[in-house]
């Protein structure tokens, strides 16, 4: 095989990225002082040339390389695309709460940009071991981050959590890949479609599909194995946590949909009805529990347990409306998310973590305009009308209906109104309850326009989410 | 000879007991990664084995890719396992529970 027949024109933005993620390595520890901030200017610098390339080369052909195990079709270019901007997005918000806790280290964007590079091979993957390589990748960048506050017990109690969960989750996720090449006899995801589309049936085959299942719902974070969760988000510095619930599931939606969807498609029936089960569990549990919680932080987690259960719904419908719906949501959860968790950012200072729900009280009398911002995030988050959640529930829900499943919409619905008890209690506190602290908030430019950024596109996406919509369906093809 | 299913039984049972030792596994820290890594030396029996029966290369190629990620993965998990020690001066499963709920 020579160069020219590997076709490495199509893998460009990930060879960038990993250039420019090992010079960050070496420039780091270099500049003692300034280290960190020309860490931070040449990981956005990075993300933004990958922005351009990867818009550049975005077009409605599907493009192979390394022999057809890498591939990048339209959705895996817009899903690269969302991954950017999350991730520039977190870095900006996270910079200063970085700095006032001392750890604004180059190695925060350096393992940030190794997470991106992981999450693009897991989105562009077509063969079972890239998959499983770029989402060890992405994980062990994850682990790393949230063991990044070494003095922090909370911390490394939480990155130890999702270590041995996340690796039993890769070992269960690999086994049942093991199983999937003793019965196809091929790695590539394509070929292994065309024989189990041949007729392929066996118990092994059955015994697979369980255990990719639950590797890749594990890897999600969807209930019932979602109990590593609350503890990783409430520990994580909370910088680390908004990198944590942003971009990575835009990555994990890419893994079940080339598992699932490309890979074993012609399997529809025998994973459908238990994505069906997780869902529901992912749903009832995210947004009944959440309302127990006094942490914010942890209340935002469980919410993110029921978005995500929301997600798989579109996955499960089965059809290209439904994973354009799924992909729409996910962008859609990410965005509220940054903005969601970016609010705790807000609040806090040197020396304090307004993790609690009380933090929240009276914030409309400490600053108005975040107090709206918060107050579009929980409406989105809600799903209230003409807002960005919005939408992305009534395309999941459209899809679902649209194969007959009016039941789980009905449950769906249901969950979702329990869900806008608690966001709307948190907008009550912000609005109507006296501040407890009445200091004046000290977030910088950054945070700010970060926040005011995510919720203004709760207000844009809600009034016109034609061109988002289209994008997204684009992507699949309709 | 050895059978294809008796390599499939023995790739199962160290599956079973590296995730019974993750579940069952009260006391030490250190067990658990172990059982990450026999867990991840069951999945290259299965490779290895549908790969020598079935006459293709590519699954013991994938075996050599699974022990680097698992070295990789034992440097990070010890890694940690080093920074919970100094924080909390133990490694006992129990005493992880400051967060709950």
């Amino acid at each position: 095989m020579t160069l020219a027949s590997l076709n490495l024109q199509p893998v460009l933005p990930e060879i960038v990225l990993a250039a420019m993620a090992c010079l960050i390595l070496l420039v780091d520890p270099f500049l003692p002082k300034r280290g960190p901030t020309v860490s931070f200017v040449l990981s956005i610098l990075t993300l933004i040339a990958l922005f351009v390339i990867t818009l550049v080369q975005m077009d409605d052909s599907v493009r192979m390389s390394f022999g057809d195990m890498v591939v990048n079709d339209p959705m895996a270019d817009l899903m690269k695309l969302v991954v950017y901007v999350l991730v520039a997005a977190v870095f900006v918000i996270s910079r200063t709460y970085l700095r006032q806790r001392g750890i604004d280290k180059g190695e925060y964007y350096m393992l940030g940009l190794f997470g991106v590079l992981g999450m693009m091979i897991t989105i562009s993957s077509n063969h079972l071991l890239l998959l499983y390589l770029g989402l060890e990748l992405m994980s062990l960048a994850l682990y790393a981050m949230t063991a990044f506050k070494r003095d922090d017990g909370r911390a490394s109690e939480a990155a130890m959590k999702y270590f041995v969960l996340g690796a039993l989750a890769s070992g269960i996720l690999l086994y049942g890949m093991s199983l999937l090449y003793g019965v196809t006899g091929n790695l590539m995801l394509t070929a292994i479609a065309e024989t189990v589309a041949a007729g392929e049936d066996s118990m092994a085959l059955k015994a697979a599909v369980v255990l990719i299942v639950v590797g890749a719902v594990f890897k999600m974070g969807i209930a019932p194995f979602h109990m590593w969760l609350p503890d990783v988000y409430e520990g994580a510095p909370t910088a680390v946590t908004l990198y944590l619930a942003a971009a990575p599931k835009v990555a994990a939606l890419a893994l079940v949909m080339r598992l699932l969807v490309d890979g074993m498609g012609p399997l529809f029936y025998d994973w459908q009805p238990m994505l069906i089960v997780v869902a529901m569990l992912s749903m009832a549990i995210g947004n009944v529990v959440a309302i127990a919680q006094t942490s914010f932080k942890r209340m935002l987690t469980y919410s993110t347990i029921g978005h995500v259960g929301f997600i798989l719904l579109g996955v499960l419908a089965g059809t290209n409306e439904g994973y354009a719906a799924a992909l729409f949501y996910t962008i859609a959860y990410a965005v509220m998310t940054i903005g969601g968790f970016g609010i705790i950012l807000l609040l806090a200072r040197q020396g304090f973590e307004a993790e609690s729900m009380d933090d929240l009280k009276g914030l409309n009398d400490r600053s108005p305009v975040m107090a709206f911002v918060f107050l579009l995030l929980m409406f989105s988050m809600a799903g209230i009308p003409f807002t960005f959640g919005f939408w992305a529930k009534l395309a999941v829900l459209q899809s679902i209906v649209g194969v007959g499943l009016w039941w789980l919409a009905t449950f769906a619905v249901v969950t979702a109104v329990i869900g806008a008890f608690y966001y709307l209690r948190a907008v009550k506190m912000v609005y109507f309850d006296k501040p407890e602290d009445t200091s004046p908030i000290q977030a910088d430019v950054n945070v700010r326009g970060v926040l005011i950024l995510s919720g203004a596109s709760m207000l844009i996406f809600g009034l016109y989410p034609t061109g988002l919509t289209a994008l997204t369906a684009g992507a699949f093809g309709l | 000879m050895i059978s294809l299913s008796e390599f499939l039984i023995f790739g199962g049972l160290l599956f079973s007991i590296s995730v019974a030792g993750i579940f069952l596994n009260r006391k030490n820290v250190l067990v658990l990664l172990m059982a990450i890594e026999l867990m991840l030396l069951a999945v290259n029996v299965n490779f290895v084995a549908f790969s020598h029966f079935s006459g293709d290369i590519d699954g013991q190629a994938f075996v050599f890719f699974v022990l680097t990620v698992a070295a990789a993965e034992a440097a990070i998990g010890l890694a940690i396992l080093v920074t919970l020690f100094r924080n909390r001066r133990t490694i006992n499963v129990e005493d992880l529970t400051e967060m709950k709920g």
